[in-house]
């Protein structure tokens, strides 16, 4: 059946069955393909868009709960605390495989969006959804202290 | 894996390869007809607006090589490292092989050790020919001629690259191009290169085969046995015809599994739980794990082979029986998924001369004659676009190219004109094999009345890796499967009466190299037993394994020389506060030299990492902060197993099925990790693997130093250990 979805800013209409994870409407529906999938059960947060602003984890999330919501993924990120962090993330080097990248990043803009400096125990907490295998950790937390001074100025 | 002893062997397959390290300098030509741009040898592009892009034969899984191979030519050509491009090489044996495989692969951490000599001397040969060209065109001496951010200059006379490539491309470079000095290097060794894939990593732009869509492509699954060498003996798919998107489901013809076939990757998802298969387990293994740990340490009894030319059992006893202290211990290790971020997938279409296969691949050298064998086509028929590859950790270098071969399998099924794309889920990779072996240990050591060791016997049991493989003649010698005791066999400690004892343990569980391959239960062993000897006779850690490095060999002093820089740098000699411990480890793999000093402390009973202070030997560091990051995720990698990963078996079936029962390291797990890299003019050596080895023993006597305990089984959280 149909569905009227706003991502990144746009109307779009998609044809999946009800109890379609949004994560397989964004990637093989909408060629969105920055949100990526680690394990199909929010387990990883590499699939991690942001609803509403909130981080949430596309793979466990039904593509018919998020009509009329806003929906934004890697390829939509915007405005200052998206490019402090991206911009972190390229000042630190943080990536190595890179697969899992475009999850913490939108879960870095999360915590930041909320907690504008967030401390090493705030960024674990929040953090520790996100799964790295390169084990990437030391560099993000990094990163993201780094964005939170950029953003403080 | 390691391929270091019979690195000869290799060479000898490849002579071609090897003498022309060449750069394969009759492959020059210029690019399609209407671009000025010119290829001037298999690793240097040149672009019509003097744009370098340098051709990668080594795919990215995070290690750093479209960084590192991109840095050795950006070097001899004088360009600005922010206008260098690069692009993966195509599958082609004759040009991109790795030259101590005599294939064209990525592994044993050897792409910068294989390629710095060839890539430089390639950048070398274009930087002689474009000055040349620039030469010729201005009817100057080329002494004159110099390059400077990617321009080159004779007095009033400047072009790029752009403008000379043509005639560059006409010219013969010398046979030996001269390389610049040390003196005049200024990306080598620059710790300020920003990563070549770091943008569109961070942007969600970078493609990975995942992200592969062609049109009119069609999504598979594979079902495959539950039990390692079951058979398909019939399955139902009246369920999954109820799956919006489901397409078909068929039986492999080796009936290894079905093939499930669907519109989208919900659909194939959906449609392969609905389905229900019967299977033949008369061959399958059926044991369970309490079991298989039992065999393993009954093997240990009588080892099957000697794995050191100086192995002598009864004269080691005699030495250990007459010593006036011994220590004894039983290591034993589980088995591991690799579990890359990326699920294990790839496409496959029809082109008009064969296939081409989208893949982050590891092994062109092997997936490109394995499809080719399965289609029904000439290796050269199959062509291979490298991608971004979601990590690996070993698992994508599979000697029988496992997800390729069944991606070919499901296309020729299909009848060879659809395209697919073949998608494990995370359960088919954490259950689906290749794991690292399991592996037990027996230790038992003399000391002898002055404190020194008097006699080592040391057993080890575990599956082979490479037997009944194709690498089997190059790692296998006198039954011995050199990966399986790598890292004890060819020790660099001085160790008198040393024994070393090797049983195969035999079992279908399908087994591979993980993140530093033998060396990943090796160092654990070699490391805990040289503190628990310490101990016993009252010896600081890292004076003993000085001592025992004394010898006055280079690899001994490599080893010295990073033991004692982490020990200064993590204040090992400074007392700890109470609730606190530190350990240490000291390995050589894939020619690095690597020590790292753990601390951890102790609250109300949890064990809490705290810090790593690391230091590498890697001989020139290339890219600094590339080495950085490989030993800090090398690190990261080997922790997080050693804390909590194990894969097991309950009659036969895996335990775990996906990350909230295999649980990888995370955030909060994660120490700060310091890492001291030492100066070096020797040629650069791996960087990928060395880091791990030394992670888990180092964490295991740091946790012996704050709690007391000695824990001889991994994973630590399953044998006493509780993590905070």
């Amino acid at each position: 059946m149909a569905f009227d979805l706003k991502i990144n800013g746009q109307n779009r209409q998609v044809e999946a069955e009800p109890g379609t994870p949004l994560l397989w409407v964004i990637r093989d529906e909408l060629d969105l393909t920055g949100t990526k999938f680690g394990c199909g059960v929010a387990s990883c947060g590499a699939c991690t868009v942001h609803v509403d602003g909130e981080p949430t984890r596309s793979c466990m999330t039904f593509v018919e709960d998020v009509q009329g919501s806003d929906v934004q993924t890697i390829e939509g990120l915007d405005g200052p605390v998206a490019k402090a962090v991206q911009d972190a993330w390229n000042e630190l080097d943080v990536v190595q495989c890179g697969y899992c990248q475009s999850g913490q990043i939108m879960s870095a803009v999360g915590l930041l969006s909320g907690n504008p400096k967030p401390s090493d125990e705030d960024i674990d907490d929040y953090m520790s959804g996100n799964a790295c295998r390169c084990a990437t950790y030391k560099r993000i937390r990094a990163a993201i202290h780094h964005a939170a001074g950029t953003l403080e100025g | 894996m390691t391929i270091q002893t019979n690195r000869r062997n290799f060479l000898k397959g490849s002579a071609a390869a090897a003498t022309a390290l060449v750069i394969g300098l009759n492959s020059r030509g210029v690019l399609a007809a209407g671009s000025s741009g010119a290829q001037l040898n298999p690793f240097v592009k040149i672009g019509s607006d003097g744009t370098l892009t340098v051709v990668v034969k080594h795919f990215e899984m995070g290690q750093g090589t479209t960084t590192g191979l991109t840095t050795l030519i950006a070097e001899e050509l004088d360009v600005d490292w922010d206008s260098v491009k690069h692009e993966f090489a195509p599958a082609d044996g004759k040009k991109y092989a790795n030259l101590l495989f005599g294939a064209q692969g990525t592994g044993g951490s050897t792409a910068m050790a294989n390629s710095y000599k060839q890539y430089r001397q390639a950048g070398a040969a274009a930087r002689e020919i474009l000055i040349q060209a620039a030469a010729q065109k201005w009817n100057v001496d080329p002494e004159t001629v110099t390059i400077e951010s990617g321009i080159l200059t004779s007095g009033d006379k400047k072009a790029h690259f752009g403008e000379v490539a043509e005639i560059a491309s006409t010219i013969e470079p010398s046979k030996e191009p001269r390389i610049k000095g040390n003196a005049d290097l200024k990306l080598i060794g620059n710790p300020n290169l920003s990563r070549k894939d770091g943008y569109g990593k961070t942007n969600g732009s970078a493609q990975f085969a995942m992200d592969v869509k062609v049109p009119g492509m069609v999504y598979a699954a594979v079902i495959h046995s539950p039990k390692f060498g079951g058979k398909l003996t019939s399955f139902d798919a009246a369920e999954a015809k109820s799956v919006a998107g489901f397409i078909d489901a068929k039986a492999m013809p080796n009936n290894a599994g079905i093939v499930v076939y669907g519109k989208n990757t919900w659909a194939i998802k959906q449609a392969k739980d609905a389905i229900v298969a019967e299977w033949d387990f008369t061959q399958a293994e059926t044991r369970s794990s309490d079991i298989m740990i039992a065999e393993h340490l009954k093997l240990l009894e009588e080892p099957q082979y000697s794995a050191t030319k100086t192995t002598d059992f009864k004269a080691t006893t005699a030495a250990i029986d007459s010593s006036e202290q011994s220590v004894e211990a039983e290591f034993v290790f589980p088995f591991l998924a690799h579990a890359p971020m990326e699920p294990l997938n790839c496409v496959i279409e029809p082109t008009e001369t064969g296939v081409r296969v989208h893949d982050g691949c590891q092994f062109p050298g092997l997936t490109q004659p394995t499809v080719a064998a399965i289609t029904g086509l000439k290796p050269e028929q199959v062509e291979i676009n490298t991608v971004f590859a979601g990590g690996s950790f070993g698992r994508r270098a599979n000697p029988t190219s496992d997800y390729q071969a069944e991606a070919a399998m499901a296309f020729a099924m299909l009848g060879g004109k659809t395209p697919i794309k073949m998608v494990w889920m995370r359960e088919d990779d954490i259950q689906g094999g290749y794991f690292r072996p399991m592996a037990a240990h027996r230790v038992k050591v003399g000391i002898d009345d002055k404190g020194k060791i008097a006699g080592w016997d040391h057993r080890i049991a575990a599956k082979s890796i490479m037997k009944g493989t194709a690498l089997e003649s190059f790692a296998v010698h006198d039954g011995v499967d050199h990966s399986s005791v790598e890292g004890i066999s060819d020790t660099h400690y001085g160790i008198p009466g040393f024994s070393l004892g090797l049983s195969d343990f035999v079992s279908p569980v399908s087994v591979l190299w993980w993140r530093s391959v033998g060396h990943t239960h090796t160092a654990f062993a070699l490391e805990s037993a040289i503190d628990m000897v310490a101990e016993k006779a009252g010896r600081d850690p890292v004076e003993f394994r000085l001592e025992l490095l004394a010898g006055g060999d280079a690899d001994q002093q490599r080893l010295s020389d990073v033991l004692k820089l982490a020990a200064e740098k993590s204040g090992w000699d400074d007392p700890l506060p109470e609730g606190r411990g530190r350990g240490v480890a000291l390995h050589k793999s894939f020619g690095s030299y690597v020590a790292e000093v753990i601390e951890v402390s102790l609250n109300d009973g949890a064990i809490k990492i705290e810090k790593v202070t690391c230091a590498v030997d890697c001989g020139i560091p290339v890219n600094p902060d590339v080495i950085k990051a490989q030993m800090e995720g090398g690190i990261g990698y080997g922790l997080g197993a050693a804390m909590r990963n194990q894969i097991t078996f309950t009659d036969g079936l895996v335990d775990q099925d996906n990350f909230p029962t295999y649980e990888p390291i995370r955030m909060s797990d994660m120490p700060d990790i310091d890492v001291h890299i030492v100066p070096s003019t020797i040629a650069p050596t791996g960087v990928g693997e060395p880091g791990t080895p030394p992670s888990a023993p180092a964490l295991a006597n740091a946790i012996k130093a704050a709690t007391g305990l000695r824990v001889t089984r991994l994973p630590l959280a399953e044998n006493g250990v509780e993590f905070a």
